[in-house]
């Protein structure tokens, strides 16, 4: 599904993420573990197209295919989901409309019809009902007002209407109290599937006793510099980052 | 046969002393010469069959315009404008306009296509010659003859009038006395004088009391709207208990040689009435770098003359290199109520400076003033209002919410609020904010996959809801379109 090879990538000049490689197989769910200042964020923003990152080296392959020149809505389209780590605010627009207008661009870049009213309107009550996203919350502008966790719950919301083929979660779990956070997981573990890639960046161990990946990188300085199972998580919760801040020099 | 063609035609027979007139001109050409000067008004005049009252009040005001000055309090910037250099009578056809679509310039073709209008109409909208003469044409624009006949009948029989202005200073001459100038005095201000001194043509309109005009009107309905030029000139009456809803402009850009346009606008609302006037401003803005494009410098007034009347004015404005314009309202009589609903968007070099008046001298008067500036590119957006209660306005109240949205950072928007009271019981309420769509709220919204040019557009029309909602429907749709043409390329 995602291989990301020897990725440099760099802002106003200067080098963030230095050669990173990763592989996300199809249905996977991936952990990336790092200290603060470490590039992951950086990373989430190069998958998805941002603008201002200039790609210097290496190759993201998505589905076999290099991804690098395409623009951000068509990766959008194209499967690429990221959760943001802060969630924006659109005044003016409420978040119903706001969906049926990202889903109904997705489904006409990719040739299929738009969505009925009433197919839409069943398909975010059900989503949202597992979400705890009230009616309320869908009339309200996008994000304006939204606590922490009724944001991160409408990113989930998002992800869940949008059906991507790979997830980029950034550290969802900023911000949230155990309550949300249960919340949250189980809505992120309900869409996990055989076609579905996911990529969770976390600072922290928590988020992965709820989301239990396949596999946890770890980065630092710009690259991966270790990959392992679950238990790596546990480790880092232990040892904490101090193993990596050297590679940051 | 349109009440103008029919005049031109009769006063093209009449054989006029040239002499009188002080400069060698035909008067079965179509075009004055340069400059302004009595005679000028005198040609304009007996172009248009005036009667004498007519051209006196004309003169009058050209004698008075003589002694007044440009103003320079507005926050736009443009080259001195040399009034002896502008043609001020031109008679439709008059000026040669394009021979086929062939020849129209490809963006304006452009933005046709995008708000789909039909071909045909697009032939006239774009002044290709022998276009609009071309019944067919005619048809594709007005639907089918048979709308329009429909149409008149229907007015006819609720006692209602609406006409062009020149004919209705012929037919209804004591109507026009009466409250022509009533509302915006000759010597209002540099450009209102100006026009009426040379005012063009325009629309009349008359709702005779106790009668709802039984369906919107518009200048698209209008034939003789095609080419009533540079100073048109507007009066709508809607008498005790009438109730009006006037909508001026189509959304498709139309080609126009003049660059300066100084239009005049009166409304009188008596007891109980009603008008509600709305907009659609869509004038050629200018190129890319600035050059061309109208100045647009309007007087619209509305006088709630009665108690309990109301008048209501709602603008979408895109268009114009320059737009100087303040929709306003006189609340003279007890309880009566003024609203304004602006959407003023800036892109490229265009600058704006809109606003509007509310003046409280009623009792109990109240008034509403949403105004929403969107300003993109390098343009200028400055809303500028001014609301003021009489003495012995008590109870007057007002609510001003003035928001303003940038896109990227080369754009101005400003905001100048003016409040005078002499009433210590009026209540005005002012809210404003400025905000701006930002690179990580459009990188959002791609991420979701829209492109930026649909995130743009999305984000506007949350911005601009609360005033498109008071448009009548089958505008507010093509409302919506035309904004986010006009802010295609801001982005990205
Ligand atoms: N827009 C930017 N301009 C310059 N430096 C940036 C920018 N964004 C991030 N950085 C730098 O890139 C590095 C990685 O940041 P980030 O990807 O946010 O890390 P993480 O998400 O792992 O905490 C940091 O040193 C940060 O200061
Ligand atoms: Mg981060």
């Amino acid at each position: 599904m995602l291989e990301i090879k020897n990725l440099h990538a760099s802002i106003d000049g200067k080098e963030i993420l230095r050669g990173v490689d990763l592989i996300v197989p199809t249905g996977e769910v991936h952990a990336i573990m790092g200290p603060n200042g470490s590039g992951k964020s950086t990373l989430s923003y190069v998958l998805s197209g941002r603008d201002g990152y200039d790609v210097t080296d290496g190759e993201i392959l998505f589905d076999g295919k290099d991804i690098v020149e395409m623009p951000a809505e068509e990766r959008a389209s194209a499967g690429v989901f990221l959760a943001f780590q802060y969630p924006l605010e659109i005044p003016g627009v409420a978040t119903m409309t706001f969906l049926k207008a990202a889903m109904n661009a997705q489904r006409k870049a990719r040739g299929e019809a738009e969505l009925t009213t009433p197919d839409f309107m069943r398909r975010v009550k059900t989503a949202a009902e597992k979400l705890n996203v009230t009616q309320e919350m869908l009339r309200r502008p996008l994000n304006v007002g939204f606590s922490g966790g009724e944001k991160k719950r409408n990113e989930i919301l998002q992800m869940a209407l949008l059906e991507p083929k790979l997830a980029v979660l950034d550290e969802t779990d900023s911000g949230l109290d155990i309550d949300a956070l249960r919340v949250v997981s189980e809505g992120v573990n309900a869409l996990r599937d055989p076609g579905r890639s996911m990529l969770v960046i976390t600072h922290y161990q928590r988020l992965l006793d709820h989301i239990v990946p396949d596999k946890v990188h770890v980065m630092s300085a710009g690259r991966i510099v270790r990959t392992g199972g679950p238990e790596l998580a546990l480790e880092l919760e232990a040892k904490g980052y101090a193993d990596y801040a050297g590679e940051a020099a | 046969m349109p009440a103008i063609q029919e005049t031109v035609d009769q006063v093209s027979q009449i054989d006029v002393d040239q002499y009188k007139y002080g400069f060698v001109t035909d008067i079965e050409s179509d075009r004055a010469p340069k400059g302004l000067s009595e005679d000028i008004v005198r040609f304009i005049s007996a172009k248009k069959n005036e009667p004498d009252w007519m051209l006196e009040w004309r003169l009058d005001a050209y004698r008075r315009w003589l002694t007044m000055t440009e103003p320079t309090w507005s926050r736009v910037h443009y080259p001195k404008i040399d009034f002896e250099d502008l043609y001020y009578y031109s008679a439709p056809k008059s000026t040669p306009g394009p021979k086929s679509l062939d020849e129209v310039d490809p963006e304006l073709l452009a933005m046709y296509e995008k708000l789909g209008i039909p071909l045909r109409e697009r032939e006239i909208l774009a002044g290709v010659e022998g276009a609009s003469d071309r019944r067919v044409a005619v048809d594709a624009v007005f639907d089918s003859v048979s709308v329009v006949t429909t149409f008149k009948e229907e007015l006819k029989k609720a006692g209602v009038i609406f006409c062009a202005i020149s004919e209705a200073i012929r037919e209804y001459p004591e109507i026009v006395k009466k409250y022509l100038g009533s509302v915006v005095p000759v010597t209002d201000n540099f450009y209102a004088t100006l026009n009426s001194a040379v005012f063009s043509d325009g629309s009349f309109v008359y709702i005779p009391e106790g009668v709802r005009c039984p369906m919107e009107l518009s200048t698209y309905f209008r034939i003789n709207e095609r080419n009533t030029g540079q100073f048109e000139r507007t009066l709508i009456i809607a008498e005790k208990g009438a109730y009006v809803s006037y909508l001026e402009g189509c959304t498709a850009p139309m080609r126009d040689e003049n660059q300066l346009h100084a239009a005049v606008v009166e409304l009188v609302a008596l007891e109980d009435a009603e008008i509600k006037y709305s907009t659609v401003q869509n004038w050629y803005p200018g190129d890319k770098d600035g050059k061309g494009g109208i100045y647009n410098f309007v007087t619209k007034r509305g006088d709630c003359r009665g108690d309990r009347s109301k008048i209501s004015w709602t603008q979408v404005e895109t268009g114009s290199a320059i737009t100087w314009k303040y929709p306003s309202c006189i609340l003279r009589g007890d309880d009566s109520q003024g609203e304004f609903y602006s959407i003023a968007v800036s892109n490229g070099y265009q600058q704006v400076d809109s606003g509007t008046k509310m003046i409280h001298l009623g009792k109990n008067t109240k008034s509403r003033i949403i105004s929403k500036g969107i300003a993109a590119g390098r343009s200028d957006n400055t809303y500028r209002g001014l609301v003021s209660a009489h003495r012995k306005a008590s109870g007057a109240r007002n609510f001003t919410n003035c928001d303003s949205l940038l896109i990227g950072d080369k754009c101005g928007a400003h905001t100048v609020p003016y409040i005078e009271s002499k009433n210590a019981s009026a209540v005005f309420e002012h809210e404003a904010t400025t905000s701006k769509i930002a690179d990580d709220q459009l990188f959002y919204c791609l991420q979701r996959g829209l492109s930026s040019e649909e995130a743009v557009a999305l984000i506007v029309n949350g911005f601009v809801k609360d005033v498109i909602q008071q448009l009548p429907m089958e505008f507010a749709v093509e409302a919506q379109k035309l904004i986010s043409i006009s802010l295609e390329g801001s982005v990205g």
